[in-house]
């Protein structure tokens, strides 16, 4: 057998056994990319093959936060694309102003950056105090990082360049005090935001939502699960709702494309007819 | 050998090299060529749509779900990591950089040979540090064919001499013996 081969039969079985032993599915996520981290976890643990993984899942229960860890690495940041937020602020939030309240629904939201840019937009435009917003992810230990809105002081310079490359009104040290190398969040920006557990494999729909962002994390799903989620999104949106997919993504080929209209195609910005 | 695909990892400066090779590709080359180039963000395709005008194949950046089709070259977007699925689609992640790279050519080579194993070509051309060394190791490694610009002739030699120390090569060549020996492989096919 080649050893690619062998490596994709030690994946499967490894993945089999995180979902017996805690219930978690990855079975429909991108294969290149999950088996890019488990190698990556492999390297980490001075290990040479997947299968030597295998013990670690039955008799280790530290080692899931280790591998949800792993799979939940990715790279985000305040205003993550200025030129896709610059458009939220100028295009979109001006058109959620006529609902009497704003439902929000940012579906894996990670370590919650990308939700306080969202907060910090809607609150300079006097929206924020009208609006509920649902973060979601299924790593409990990002969302508690979200809900602390607590971030290394390193990336403030990042920040504020992206914060002013989108327009932003105020000062961006309104918005945060700095204590122990970390800046955090003022609670005035989190009173509107409700952080919760959401496992987007498995769980339910969000209703009646005015906006939906999810954005670079459909990347890491197989074709069918994209198309499931996309179908989740869509259900949960209300009519003439907005979705913000990563610059990557789209609904090109997927089965959700005719029910929606693109308002803004480079930034992968939709609107539910 | 029935190759069927080419990752090709180049570094910033590698224009000349692309355009050169990409220009004298003769219109029946079938074998989907992947290109990593190192660049700075651009949302525009200015690059692919530039190469497209000069080359008889069709070039254009690959997005998430696209099937690989043959007689393609296709580059990966700026500020993600392009990889292959089983399928033979391309998927995209936005892990950490790799080798301080994003899109790292050592992520695509790696999951291009998961996919095509031993039916798979590496290219490595100039180049400025070392991405893709180990990642046409895995290629070679897999059985696949490793091939790199030649040091002396590459307008930067630390990315080829850094493949050839780490991964080997199966030919060491100039641009230009690269461009007729992929000719020659295709024709083969």
């Amino acid at each position: 057998m080649k050893p690619n081969e062998i490596e994709d039969i030690e994946l499967d079985i490894f993945l089999n056994a995180v979902n017996k032993c805690y219930g978690y599915d990855f079975h429909d996520y991108a294969r290149s990319s999950i088996k890019r981290r488990v190698k990556h976890l492999l390297n980490l643990s001075n290990l040479n093959f997947i299968s030597e993984l295998l013990p670690k899942i039955f008799y280790d229960e530290q080692f899931l936060n280790i591998f949800l860890k792993e799979m939940s690495i990715s790279v985000t940041n305040m205003f993550r694309d200025p030129w896709v937020f610059k458009t939220i602020k100028n295009q979109i939030i001006p058109k959620l102003k006529v609902f009497p309240r704003i439902n929000i629904w940012h579906a894996g939201c990670a370590t919650g950056e990308e939700v306080y840019s969202l907060a910090i937009l809607l609150m300079e435009q006097g929206l924020l105090k009208y609006s509920q917003i649902y973060a979601t992810d299924f790593n409990n230990n990002s969302l508690e990082i979200a809900k602390e809105g607590k971030y290394l002081i390193d990336n403030l310079d990042k920040y504020i360049k992206n914060y002013q490359e989108v327009g932003g009104e105020n000062s961006f040290y309104d918005y945060f005090y700095i204590k122990d190398g970390y800046i955090i969040f003022n609670d005035l920006l989190k009173k509107n935001i409700v952080f919760t557990n959401h496992n987007l494999v498995e769980d339910n729909v969000f209703g009646e939502m005015n906006l939906v962002v999810c954005r670079n994390v459909l990347i890491y799903f197989k074709k069918n699960l994209q198309n499931k989620v996309l179908k989740l999104f869509e259900k949960s949106l209300s009519s003439r709702g907005f979705l913000i997919l990563g610059d990557k993504e789209s609904l090109k080929f997927s089965t959700v494309e005719e029910n929606f209209e693109e308002s803004f195609g480079k930034e992968k910005i939709y609107r539910k007819k | 050998m029935n190759y069927q695909a080419i990752v090709l990892g180049v570094s910033s400066g590698g224009i000349k090299a692309l355009e050169f090779l990409f220009s004298s590709l003769p219109y029946d080359f079938k074998i989907p060529i992947i290109v990593v180039q190192h660049r700075l963000s651009d949302g525009d395709d200015f690059l692919e749509k530039f190469l497209n005008k000069k080359s008889k194949l069709n070039v254009k950046k690959a997005e998430l779900n696209e099937k690989i089709l043959d007689g393609f070259v296709y580059f990966a977007p700026t500020s993600c990591h392009l990889l292959i699925e089983n399928d033979r689609t391309f998927s995209i992640s936005v892990d950490p950089p790799v080798n301080y790279s994003q899109p790292s050519i050592d992520v695509l080579f790696e999951s291009a040979a998961d996919v095509y194993s031993d039916k798979l070509i590496g290219v490595i051309l100039t180049g400025a540090n070392n991405d893709g060394s180990f990642g046409l190791k895995k290629i070679r490694d897999y059985g696949g064919l490793g091939i790199v610009e030649d040091p002396q002739t590459a307008e930067s030699k630390y990315m080829p001499e850094s493949a050839i120390k780490i991964a080997g090569a199966d030919y060491v060549l100039s641009l230009n013996s690269i461009l007729n020996l992929l000719v020659e492989i295709n024709n083969e096919k």
